[in-house]
């Protein structure tokens, strides 16, 4: 447990009731304990929500009147859109929890977000392209939605890279998590490009507080598979970060170990 | 299959082949961990 002194305060992080249960996981092996159970409710979680939803979205649900079949697109492309953005936060708040807590846990979650969150924003780019084509008549335009997205998606792919850069990973964590933080400032133009420019891509329609933008049909499978796909991404970001944390202890014990037969020898 | 549901089953393929390979990859790289924790310390096979 972390008992830094907090300055002027006599007090330790420790001590306070928010830094205790913060740190309570920074300990490896109550950590892999606390996940080890959750791990298999949350893939069979996962699982099932995204069958049903997948299968809802694809048989279940009706074609749109203006666009046909092809709205089907949507049930995966708006989660991995949601999955790009709120993920990205998610890096915000873990590169906080670094930079002012030193959570160990937390530069490690980063570690291992960033390649996933890279994924689903490439798969949002993907999936939107083969939405456009048939709907704009083009793959990809250069207006402020699409932009924006792609600006995430190398930030993304940046922070991945930079935690990564370092033969010291406190630094390359650090250094992630100042580019994190520099970088969520794109996340609010990713949300409102479509409403400050004008753009190809249509305004939002989900998330518009005054009036329902699409029909219950339509909606509910699509928020189904939104929550699918969040339990999904879920599972992965924590079942890579169990074995970031078991490679780090094998790591360490590889080192001890070298460090023994170098002392006999 | 007209074009649509070309692009339809190409979104659906890329998204669910992409998630099924990070979960893959993510559970096989916690199995060669664990493997090589239980051979390292024996402790490490109860977590």
């Amino acid at each position: 447990m972390d008992g830094r002194l907090t300055a002027g305060t006599g007090a330790t992080d420790a001590t306070r009731p928010g830094a205790r249960s913060l740190h309570r996981f920074a300990n490896p092996g109550r950590f892999l304990r606390a996940t080890g159970r959750l791990m298999p409710f949350l893939w069979a979680a996962a699982v099932l929500v995204l069958g049903f939803g997948l299968v809802w979205g694809l048989v279940l649900s009706p074609a749109d009147w203006q666009q046909g079949e092809t709205v089907r697109i949507m049930y995966v492309h708006v989660p991995m859109a949601w999955l790009a953005m709120g993920g990205y936060t998610g890096l915000a708040v873990l590169s906080v929890m670094s930079l002012i807590w030193r959570h160990p846990l937390a530069d490690l979650t980063a570690r291992e977000l960033s390649p996933v969150g890279a994924a689903a924003t490439a798969l949002c780019l993907a999936t939107g392209s083969l939405w456009g084509k048939p709907m704009w008549g083009t793959w990809w335009v250069w207006d402020a939605r699409l932009t924006s997205v792609l600006v995430l998606f190398f930030l993304w792919l940046g922070h991945a890279a930079l935690v990564r850069a370092f033969d010291d990973a406190e630094r390359g964590a650090r250094a992630g998590a100042i580019l994190a933080l520099v970088g969520i400032v794109n996340v609010p133009i990713v949300k409102f490009s479509v409403d400050w420019w004008n753009t190809l891509h249509q305004p939002a329609s989900v998330t518009r507080l005054n009036a329902p933008g699409m029909h219950v049909d339509i909606l509910y499978p699509l928020l189904v598979c939104a929550l699918g796909f969040s339990l999904l991404f879920g599972a992965v970001v924590l079942a890579r970060t169990r074995a970031a944390v078991m490679e780090r202890r094998v790591r360490a014990l590889q080192l001890a170990r070298a460090r023994r037969e170098d002392a006999v020898a | 299959m007209t074009l649509h549901w070309w692009h339809i089953t190409a979104s659906y393929a890329l998204v669910l082949g992409t998630f099924g390979a990070l979960a893959v990859g993510a559970a096989l790289r916690h199995r060669a961990a664990k493997r090589l924790l239980a051979t390292l310390d024996p402790r490490g096979e109860r977590a």
